[in-house]
């Protein structure tokens, strides 16, 4: 297998995007991507696109074909990637495996999702389908119905609270402040989040991602050809995949997913770390429980301590461990198809030091963690700069 | 919901119809088509499940699943049966402060919904309190 490098990324800005097509969308991250890896569109050889559900959200499937021919780039092999919101990571895997393979040099990791064309409850009830129609969804479960069935196990297993579960809020709004793709430019209190409308207690409004237009690009390019576009390639040093049962209560543990201790044990041990050498994480923080789970998951701390980690300050900008410091799903937006993708361009720009006033001190290996569903996928990557 | 959709998971809904592998005697709920743990060497037959269980999580829904919102707040949990298998499932006739982690219920029949005013009523379980 060959070495893979990201030479290049682009994000638009996150929201509720009301004057832009899910077509301008994908080519405004596309087109920033380009610019910024300095290639020429005529040099891409393949393009892989992670996208959940545009049947549902915009009425529209072969989604790879619209995107290659409004982008110009057919008639390139053009592949859509679905897995729920793992989609965008899972869509960054498959094009990190077809240049390691050898198969294609120059490839697009893209993803997207334009979910504001409908009304919040059709896009809840398409983002529902990600769980077991049958035996869950049947029953009345929602999504944050399922992650608050995790959160009240975990604060009955280890005494997490509802405030723990707010800080992650208060966090990732502060980091998503300092973000201008951020949807949200608000910052959150501890009581703000704790008096906000129920949705699903102990999960609060504040404590839930919301409904996000956005699309995200990566470019890649075989580590030895990097050069001749960028003083700054960044490494992809590993990745992981792994499933899980969809339905969360097929599952042998409530307080974390399986699928991200599977999967990061892949990749930690491609990219020969562990979890004390990552400097920074972008983590599936889809509901404030979410990350608490997640830096346990991937060893950033003793299953349990989440919520204190999260409360002492230990996940913060300025800590050994930032987590999140795009402002995460929570903060800057969760457009499903696009969130895997978008979470690499935060770590790439962060290993470039480009990311302004939310620029942390040391950023030499970064890693990605992207679930789908309720932790039937999770997908994780590491990156790490060349030099 | 298609009609045949509905009608094929009755037995399972109805009466709690899961899987027995005749092979490592492992029993599933809900029913499986290839036993997970010896996959071809397993031998699926039907099993039907007691009706009985543990809660071993639960939230109080407000913001309701669509077709669940005359039902709204409702507390959905995840019931560990006797038998072993866990089903996500509401807890019915009672008040939502009633409801702790480890409390024991057994699951009874219950309207679940409607497709539309006309269209078929769906059927199900839920879980009540036995205290």
């Amino acid at each position: 297998m060959r070495d893979v490098a990201v030479i290049g990324v682009g994000l638009t800005k996150f929201g509720e995007l009301w004057d832009v097509s899910f077509r301008e969308l994908m080519l405004e991250a596309g087109v920033r991507a380009l610019e910024d890896a300095g290639i020429d569109g005529r040099q891409l050889d393949a393009m892989y696109t992670g996208n959940m559900s545009a049947g549902q959200f915009i009425n529209q499937e072969h989604v790879s074909s619209l995107v290659a021919d409004h982008a110009g780039l057919v008639p390139i092999p053009a592949t859509r990637v679905e897995a729920a919101c793992a989609s965008g990571g899972l869509a960054l895997r498959h094009a990190i495996i077809a240049v390691a393979s050898g198969l294609h040099d120059f490839v697009v990791a893209s993803g997207i999702e334009k979910m504001t064309d409908i009304m919040t409850a059709g896009a809840t009830g398409a983002l529902a389908t990600a769980a077991d129609q049958e035996w869950e969804v049947y029953q009345g479960a929602t999504f944050p119905g399922l992650y608050a069935l995790m959160a009240r196990r975990h604060m009955y297993e280890f005494g997490t609270t509802e405030e723990h579960l707010a800080n992650v809020a208060v966090k990732n709004h502060e980091n998503a402040f300092l973000n201008p793709c951020a949807q949200y430019h608000l910052k959150v209190s501890v009581e703000d989040v704790m008096n906000s409308s129920p949705v699903s207690l102990p999960l609060k409004l504040l404590d839930c991602s919301p409904i996000t237009d956005g699309a995200a690009c990566v470019i890649l390019a075989p580590a030895e050809k990097a050069r001749m576009f960028t003083d700054t390639p960044i490494l992809v040093a590993g990745t992981g995949q792994a499933s899980d049962h969809i339905s969360l209560h097929s599952r042998t543990s409530l307080t974390g997913l399986n699928a991200t201790v599977e999967a990061a044990k892949v990749a930690y041990k491609m990219a020969k770390v562990g979890p004390k050498d990552i400097d920074l994480a972008e983590v599936h923080d889809c509901f404030t429980i979410a990350e608490i789970m997640a830096i346990e998951d991937l060893g950033f701390c003793k299953k349990g301590d989440g919520g204190k980690m999260t409360a002492e300050g230990q996940t913060t900008l300025n800590s050994a461990k930032p987590i999140n410091t795009s402002g995460g799903l929570k903060g800057k937006g969760h457009p499903v198809g696009a969130t895997g993708i978008a979470q690499a361009v935060e770590i790439v720009s962060q290993l470039r030091g480009e990311t302004g006033k939310r620029q942390i001190n040391k950023a030499d290996v970064g890693m990605t963690h992207n679930v789908g569903g309720s932790g039937g996928t999770a997908v994780i990557h590491i990156f790490r700069r060349a030099d | 919901m298609s009609v045949a959709r509905f009608w094929r998971e009755i037995p399972s809904r109805y009466n709690l119809i899961g899987s027995k592998c005749g092979n490592c005697n492992k029993i599933m709920f809900p029913p499986r088509f290839i036993c997970p743990y010896c996959r071809r060497t397993g031998k699926l037959e039907p099993y039907n499940l007691r009706k009985k269980g543990k809660i071993v999580s639960y939230t109080v829904v407000h913001a309701a699943a669509n077709g669940f919102e005359e039902q709204a707040p409702y507390t959905l949990a995840i019931v560990e049966l006797d038998d072993g298998p866990s089903v996500t499932t509401q807890i019915t006739d009672c008040n939502h402060s009633e409801i702790n982690i480890g409390d024991t219920v057994e699951l009874v029949f219950r309207r679940m919904g409607q497709d539309g005013e006309d269209g078929v009523i769906y059927y199900g379980y839920k879980g009540r309190l036995l205290k």
